[in-house]
């Protein structure tokens, strides 16, 4: 336990904070990396993921994509280092490949949740295909792709950890400085920083994925939970009788 | 490949090494679930506690853990057991959910049958809503599997034994043949252990190979039409 309390005296120390290898500076970079990888990860998957899910073709893709997962990405953020060079290029390329599938799955699984009721009915009322996209479809499938950006988020920030294996920066620089001299508060202050860094990040997206649920659909689930507990006292009462 | 065949043996040593690593947690995540998932559908009021946990648990990045549990629990930074831990926690935050939301699918009205006949709680868990919850299991573990032979690699960079040495060794060699030889296998070995937990759904629920994909299509059809 006292290695602990090393750990959080040296994440507390000011000596370690400012210039090239500070606290604040690495988890800058972190953040940087994190936040560069999730931005080209959604650029690529969420127009892929909603083509997918409002045409219903090619689901495959999202089944494929899946199976990326089993995907070692030390093993291919290494083989991407030899051929590119060491520093930023090849984590953020690794981290891609491990953000894509789930920000697809959530963006394909958004739109494939619609109700096919819903979008017959947008198209009753005269709405175009454009229109049942951006105003039906995007709408309702935000929280779900909310949901693909967490789990997204999470990997990378956790994988992120890896950067410095092949000098990208970021926290898992004090992992691997403390392991070479066996400096065991080192390590244990950056596993702390990047545990809170993920923690962080999960609530922000818990918020997020509260925050874009449409009004209407919040209506309708009231509604709905008061038709279930008709329901259910209906069913307790067959029981009875 | 003139790189692999001159180190058949290593490679071999090393994949042996892997799947003790990585089958453990698997095998154990599955296992420790079950009770988790049951008090989870058992008393609501624990459910939302054991999924926040779980959520937490995995929100934990692998270096770090690998880093905290020999701490914890005294062992040397590069003994496997740290790995085994790790990825067992991981299994567990996986498979809580996946059984409790499992057991939650399985039909009232069958739950109650179940009861008219004189099942015991024991039995009627074991014999009635355990299996009934298998394909939701099958899918949560399969998940399991697939990231956990994955993320055994990450202990290479610490230097424990399995196919992340490959990466490691590789790297500092310069060899890229030596880092596709490990993804390569990481992924076999993923995809034989998938088809594996595949049969063995099947061979242990045959219920669910009754219907073909054609049947069940036309009837998600009229379940839709009517």
């Amino acid at each position: 336990m006292n290695i602990f309390a090393e750990g959080i005296a040296w994440l507390f120390d000011p000596a370690h904070y400012g210039g090239v290898d500070g606290i604040d500076t690495r988890i800058g970079e972190h953040i940087m990396i994190s936040v560069i990888v999730l931005a080209i990860a959604a650029v690529i998957a969420i127009p892929v993921g909603y083509l997918i899910g409002h045409t219903g073709r090619g689901r495959v893709i999202v089944v494929v994509s899946g199976g990326v997962r089993a995907l070692p990405t030390l093993g291919l953020m290494i083989l991407i280092a030899l051929n590119v060079g060491v520093g930023l290029e090849a984590p953020v390329i690794a981290f891609v490949v491990l953000a894509v599938p789930s920000i697809l799955a959530g963006a394909y699984a958004g739109f494939d949740a619609v109700d096919r009721r819903t979008i017959d009915a947008a198209r009753a009322v005269g709405m175009t295909e454009w229109q049942i996209v951006t105003k039906v479809e995007i709408p309702l499938g935000l929280p779900l792709l909310m949901g693909g950006l967490r789990s997204a988020s999470l990997q990378v920030i956790a994988t992120a950890t890896l950067a410095d294996y092949v000098g990208a920066g970021g926290l898992g620089h004090f992992l691997f400085l403390g392991l070479q001299t066996r400096d065991y508060p080192q390590m244990l202050a950056g596993s702390i920083v990047v545990v809170l860094l993920a923690l962080f990040s999960e609530l922000l997206f818990a918020i997020l994925e509260r925050l874009v649920v449409p009004a209407g659909v919040r209506a309708g689930e009231r509604a709905d939970n008061q038709e279930d507990v008709r329901a259910k006292s209906v069913r307790s009462r067959t029981a009875t009788g | 490949m003139v790189w692999v065949f001159n180190n058949l043996t290593e490679i071999w040593q090393h994949t042996l090494e892997h799947l003790q690593i990585a089958l453990p947690p698997i095998i154990l995540s599955f296992i420790i679930a079950i009770p988790l998932g049951w008090l989870a559908k058992r008393f609501p009021p624990a459910r939302g506690t054991i999924l926040t946990l779980a959520s937490l648990l995995y929100a934990i990045p692998s270096l770090p853990l690998l880093i905290v549990i020999p701490v914890l629990i005294g062992t040397g930074l590069q003994d496997p057991i740290n790995v085994v831990i790790a990825l067992t926690l991981y299994g567990i935050a996986l498979m809580a959910r996946s059984t409790a939301d499992g057991l939650r699918s399985v039909d009232p009205d069958v739950r109650q049958s179940a009861t008219a006949l004189g099942y015991s709680p024991w039995t009627q868990f074991w014999a009635v809503e355990f299996p009934l919850a298998g394909p939701v299991l099958l899918a949560g573990i399969r998940v399991v599997s697939v990231s956990t032979i994955s993320l055994t690699t990450v202990g290479g960079v610490l230097g424990i034994p399995g196919l992340g040495l490959l990466f490691t060794d590789g790297f500092q060699r310069g060899l890229v043949e030596e880092i596709t030889t490990g993804i390569v296998l990481v992924i076999v070995i993923a995809v034989v252990m998938d088809t594996v937990l595949v049969m063995l759904g099947r061979w242990l629920m045959p219920w669910t190979r009754v219907a073909s994909p054609a049947v069940r299509r036309r009837r998600n059809l009229r379940a839709v039409t009517t």
